[in-house]
């Protein structure tokens, strides 16, 4: 999908003299936190939000992974 | 008659649709809150522009979950009559009421001018006063209304007649022109050109009228 704000910030680093830059793409960032009973309820509820809320699958694609022990995000 | 309004948080265009219709043309309105449940007796649904919920997320994906959008649902189902005026455009897409999504324009800018457009009416209801190829003029107004489906979906809809309005110069990168499409039963109509701002005689640009008086043959 066309990424218009990624393009215009990949020519403003072209100008600020980084020109290598093959690709640069600007998204959103969603940071949850979801209480559920088992792995699998998580995993169900997620892909639910992904697909009716968080994405628009008519233009965007995702994927899901579940990280073990992921802890924290960074910072 | 009588032509509901959905307002929604962040709607702005909900009370110029009202002066269209109802000052400039004498078709009654009602305006029906996002949160209610029921539309009442209603006999067309406009779902005007605007930043519904602030256009968080994505434009229209809020509004999608609005109690008042089940009714609106059922009501196009039942091949009541419904218009989204841009944000409104937005707001059926993400329902999935009408195909494919609106997307930032091509060159970033907001666009506000007059654009030139193609009228294909075909069997939307909304349409059946304008000529087929007729060119019109509406304004547009809109950062987020460059058209977008799958190469496969865009021949489907051009198959059926369903790309109803394109722009004669194309302003903002949609594929295929599209200005607004209508979904296969011609009772609702997705466009990102506003009517409501080229009805009013005092401020001039009158192609908007016959789409908003429409309603007049086709609901009595």
């Amino acid at each position: 999908m066309l990424d218009p704000a990624g393009e215009a910030t990949r020519a403003a680093a072209a100008r600020l003299g980084v020109g290598g830059l093959r690709k640069l793409r600007i998204g959103k960032a969603i940071d949850l936190e979801l209480e559920a009973d088992d792995r699998a309820t998580a995993q169900s509820q997620l892909e639910l939000l992904s697909d009716r809320l968080f994405a628009n699958p008519v233009i965007e694609n995702w994927s899901l992974e579940l990280l073990e022990n992921s802890g924290e995000l960074p910072a | 008659m009588s032509i509901g309004i959905v307002v929604f948080p962040g709607s702005n265009c909900d009370r110029d649709v009202r002066w269209a219709l109802e000052g400039c043309l004498g078709l009654p309105t009602r305006f029906l809150w996002h949160g209610q449940a029921d539309l009442g007796d209603v006999d067309a649904v406009v779902i005007p522009g605007g930043f519904s919920y602030g256009d968080y997320l994505r434009c229209g994906a809020i509004a999608r979950f609005a109690p008042l959008l089940t009714a609106v649902r059922e009501f196009a189902a039942a091949g009541g009559p419904v218009l989204g005026i841009c944000n409104g455009f937005q707001v059926l897409t993400e329902m999935g009421l009408l195909p494919g999504a609106l997307t930032r324009n091509a060159r970033l800018h907001f666009i506000c001018e007059p654009a030139p457009l193609l009228v294909h009416p075909g069997n939307c209801g909304w349409l059946g006063a304008y000529g087929e190829g007729e060119r019109i003029v509406l304004p547009i107004a809109h950062g987020e209304g460059r058209y977008q489906c799958e190469p496969d979906q865009l021949a489907a809809l051009e198959a059926n007649g369903q790309v109803v309005l394109r722009y004669a110069s194309n302003p903002n990168g949609s594929v295929g022109d599209v200005a607004g499409i209508t979904n296969a039963q011609g009772n609702v109509l997705g466009l990102m050109p506003h009517p409501e701002r080229a009805a009013d005689p005092s401020t001039g640009g009158l192609d908007g009228q016959r789409l908003l008086t429409s309603l007049r043959a086709w609901v009595s």
